[in-house]
Parts: C-alpha cells; sequence; structure tokens
C-alpha cells in the first residue's frame, strides 16, 4: 500500500499478512510513522489498500473503532451521543436506551449521561469514547494508541476493561508505540517498522519486559 | 430503501440536535440575512431603479449566502473529536450520510428563508400575498438544487486548510444557473406575469435539481473515502 506527498512515494504497508480468531488479541508495537495507523485504517475499511486485501467477518457493523479521537459530539450528552451511535450500528430501537444504559454502568460513567461530552474530564471522555465502540457489542476491537492522555490510574483501569473484553471472545487488535502498554493483554505479538513485521509471533510466557527487549533489538536490526 | 432513509434521518436529526444546542450557525445566517437586506435597503435609490426590478435579485443574493453558512457549518460539525471518521468506520452507508446532511442543510437553509423572506417584503414592500404559494415553490425548488450541489462540495473541501473560502470559490460557478433561473421566476411572479411566461426557466431548475441531487449522491463517496 502506497502514498506520497511532495512527490515521493511512501508505502504505508508491505507484505503484512495474518489471522486473528475469537479470543485473541494482537498488539502490533512500533514507532511513530511505521504504519500502525494505516494497517488499523485499512482493516476498519476507513483506507483501501492499492494492492492486497483486509477482511474483517461481520464486516463494519462487527468492528468497534477507537481512534486517536474519541468520535463525540462535545454538545451532546454522553447518552444521546450512545443512543446515535447505536441507531448507526443498527442496534434495535426497542434495545437502544437499555444498552446505553448498560454500557455507561460497565464503563462506570452511568452518573454523567446527561452531562454533555464537553464538560468530561479526559479519563471520562476516554470511558465514553469506549463505551461508544462498545454500543453494539462488537466482535473485533480496533484500539489506536488507547492509553494516550490517560493518566496512570486510568490506563491501569483501561487495561483491566480490555483484559474482560478480551475474555468474553473477541478479537482485538491494538496498536501503540509504547511497549510497557498493552503487552501483558496480548495473546500475539507483532513488531512494525515502515510499513512492515518485522516480527509477529504468540506471546507465548514472554513478559512485558522481554518482549521490550526484543522490540528494541527487532527494530534497532531492521533500521540497521 | 427504508432503511437507508432511517440512517439519513438519523444523521440529519443528529445535526439539527446540535445545531438547537450550540445555534451558532442558524443565529449567524440569520444576522447575516438581516444585515444583507438592510443594506440593501438603505443603499439603494428607489428613483434611479424600480425596487420591483431589484428585488428578485437581492432576495436570491441574500439566501445564497446564507445558505453557503450551513453548507460550511454542515461537514465542520464532523470535525470535533474527528466524528467523521466514526462515521466512515461505521456501516453507515456513505447515501444515507449524504442525504442526512442534505436534509440538515435544507431545514437549516429553509428556516434563514422563512425568516428572510418577510424581512424581503417588509424592506422592500413587494407584493407576495397573491403570489405566495408558487414563489415559495420556486424557492424551494432552487434551494434543492444549491443545496445538493453544497453540501457535496462542503465535504468535498472539508479537510482543506481555507474550507471555508474555498467552498465559495469552487462552489458559486455551479450556482450561476440556478439563480439565474430562480431570479427570473422571481421577477416574473413579483411583477404579475403568469407563471406559464417561466416555464422554461422553471424545467431548467427541475432538471439541476434532478441531475445535480444523482450526481452528488453518486459522487459523494469519492469526496469522503480515503
Amino acid at each position: 500500500m502506497e502514498g506520497g506527498a511532495g512527490g515521493g512515494r511512501v508505502v504505508a504497508l508491505d507484505d503484512v499478512t495474518f489471522t486473528l480468531q475469537a479470543g485473541q488479541t494482537l498488539a502490533v508495537f512500533g514507532p511513530n510513522g511505521a504504519g500502525k495507523t494505516t494497517l488499523l485504517k485499512v482493516l476498519a475499511g476507513l483506507i483501501r489498500p492499492d494492492a492486497g486485501r483486509a477482511t474483517v467477518a461481520g464486516g463494519r457493523g462487527a468492528i468497534g473503532w477507537i481512534g486517536h479521537q474519541s468520535h463525540l459530539y462535545a454538545h451532546l450528552t454522553v447518552r444521546e451521543n450512545l443512543l446515535f451511535w447505536a441507531a448507526l450500528y443498527h442496534v434495535p430501537a426497542a434495545s437502544r436506551a437499555h444498552r446505553a444504559a448498560e454500557v455507561m454502568q460497565r464503563l462506570g460513567i452511568a452518573e454523567h449521561a446527561r452531562r454533555p461530552v464537553r464538560a468530561l474530564s479526559r479519563g471520562l471522555a476516554q470511558r465514553a469514547a469506549i463505551a461508544r465502540a462498545l454500543i453494539h457489542e462488537p466482535r473485533v476491537l480496533l484500539l489506536d494508541e488507547p492509553f494516550t492522555g490517560l493518566d496512570l490510574a486510568a490506563a491501569a483501569e483501561f487495561r483491566a476493561l480490555l483484559s474482560q473484553l478480551r475474555g468474553a471472545g473477541r478479537v482485538v487488535v491494538l496498536a501503540t508505540h509504547n511497549v510497557g502498554e498493552g503487552a501483558e493483554l496480548a495473546t500475539d505479538v507483532a513488531f512494525q517498522r515502515r510499513g512492515r513485521f518485522v516480527h509477529f509471533a504468540p506471546r507465548g510466557g514472554r513478559a512485558p519486559a522481554e518482549i521490550a527487549e526484543q522490540y528494541r533489538r527487532a527494530l534497532g536490526d531492521a533500521g540497521a | 430503501m427504508r432503511d437507508w432513509l432511517s440512517q439519513a434521518w438519523t444523521v440529519a436529526r443528529k445535526d439539527l440536535l446540535l445545531e438547537f444546542r450550540t445555534r451558532t450557525g442558524i443565529v449567524s445566517a440569520l444576522v447575516f440575512t438581516a444585515l444583507v437586506l438592510t443594506v440593501f435597503n438603505f443603499g439603494r435609490d428607489p428613483t434611479a431603479v424600480p425596487t420591483i426590478d431589484l428585488a428578485p435579485t437581492i432576495l436570491w443574493v441574500t439566501f445564497t449566502f446564507a445558505a453557503m453558512l450551513a453548507m460550511n457549518r454542515a461537514f465542520q460539525l464532523e470535525l470535533e473529536n474527528d466524528a467523521l471518521e466514526g462515521l466512515l468506520a461505521s456501516p453507515l452507508s456513505r447515501t444515507s450520510l449524504y442525504w442526512g446532511k442534505l436534509l440538515a442543510n435544507l431545514v437549516f437553509v429553509a428556516l434563514v428563508e422563512a425568516v428572510g423572506l418577510p424581512l424581503f417584503v417588509l424592506f422592500f414592500d413587494v407584493p407576495v400575498a397573491a403570489v405566495l404559494l408558487p414563489l415559495v415553490g420556486v424557492i424551494a425548488l432552487a434551494t434543492l438544487g444549491f443545496v445538493a450541489v453544497g453540501t457535496l462540495f462542503g465535504a468535498l473541501v472539508i479537510r482543506t486548510r481555507f474550507a471555508e473560502l474555498l467552498l465559495v470559490v469552487i462552489l458559486l460557478p455551479f450556482l450561476i444557473p440556478p439563480l439565474i433561473g430562480a431570479v427570473q421566476v422571481t421577477a416574473r411572479l413579483l411583477g404579475g406575469r403568469p407563471l406559464s411566461e417561466a416555464g422554461g426557466w422553471l424545467r431548467l431548475l427541475a432538471a439541476y435539481d434532478i441531475a445535480f441531487v444523482t450526481l452528488a449522491t453518486l459522487l459523494f463517496p469519492f469526496t469522503v473515502d480515503e
């Protein structure tokens, strides 16, 4: 997959092939500009690749997407946002309100349901963004740098939530530049550099520190 | 069919709710309309050119530029927190997204016109009572065409640096045919001429609507997809 700016062509994704089954969590680690976001956008159907294909069982309706931004309307309340996104994801009208209440309860934002999103703190807004991504009970979760902007406590809470979601038989693909984030959740680990996977393997029994060391070595080798 | 219409209505309702909450777009457009009509009212010399000759042009210039505010605003709503990316990642069809934006823009522009028309009558003292129904019909016919094109171009320019300026520059040439048609039909109506005299212009407006609503619906996905 190629893109270009200023006359130069940049290969954003190259020779990336993988299949994930229910219950698997792939953590994609890579430096800024490695093509992680492009990979997720291709999986989400936001970018059409020049060559090759990406298939997600169930299509767009099966995907929960958490990008760099919350995708929430600042002047609508949390509840109004969730009802809107539930309608777009074809959640039956009769169960939207119940589903919104349930997901807010689960994420601990039920008491903020009637507050406009612009009035929420960064941590609460991130939870509301996760609630938005979960409103239709997606089978596949695509997370792009989901820990950005979260303080340590909020990041730990988010990791616990992701662990629960993975346990519910979902496929999770998580992209981040920080190996310390998400390594412990992963069942599979990939290191990405300049659009290519330079490492892709089941996590096995590797500890996050071990993965971090392998990441440093792999990217050092790839860059040499 | 029913599904995409229902999804389009979901998008339109959300846009209107946001507008109702913030009121920035509608207030700006209404103030703009009132100011332009006021300036034209006090800036003209009624002894030099009869009001009835100037009025149709003033009405349509005012409506066109007020509508630009709506068309700029439609996709700007989606830039906050990059909601547009969320919409494009969802199962919402591009056609539903376009029609949702078109519907919301039509309601927005219709509100501006509903306030602008009485102000126009008040300022210019033109006899509209006898031709109110056909006049509203002509306004609806012309508005549909230029809002359809404006909504498409609004999506096209939204990720550019000077979106507001660019929209005006690329949109105005496309608005010339419906503007001329609308001015011609309005002039005949306000001049007490039979509507049959404007048959050609009415057909032009209808053809423009059909052509550009269809084209915009077909081309819209290419403006938002990467």
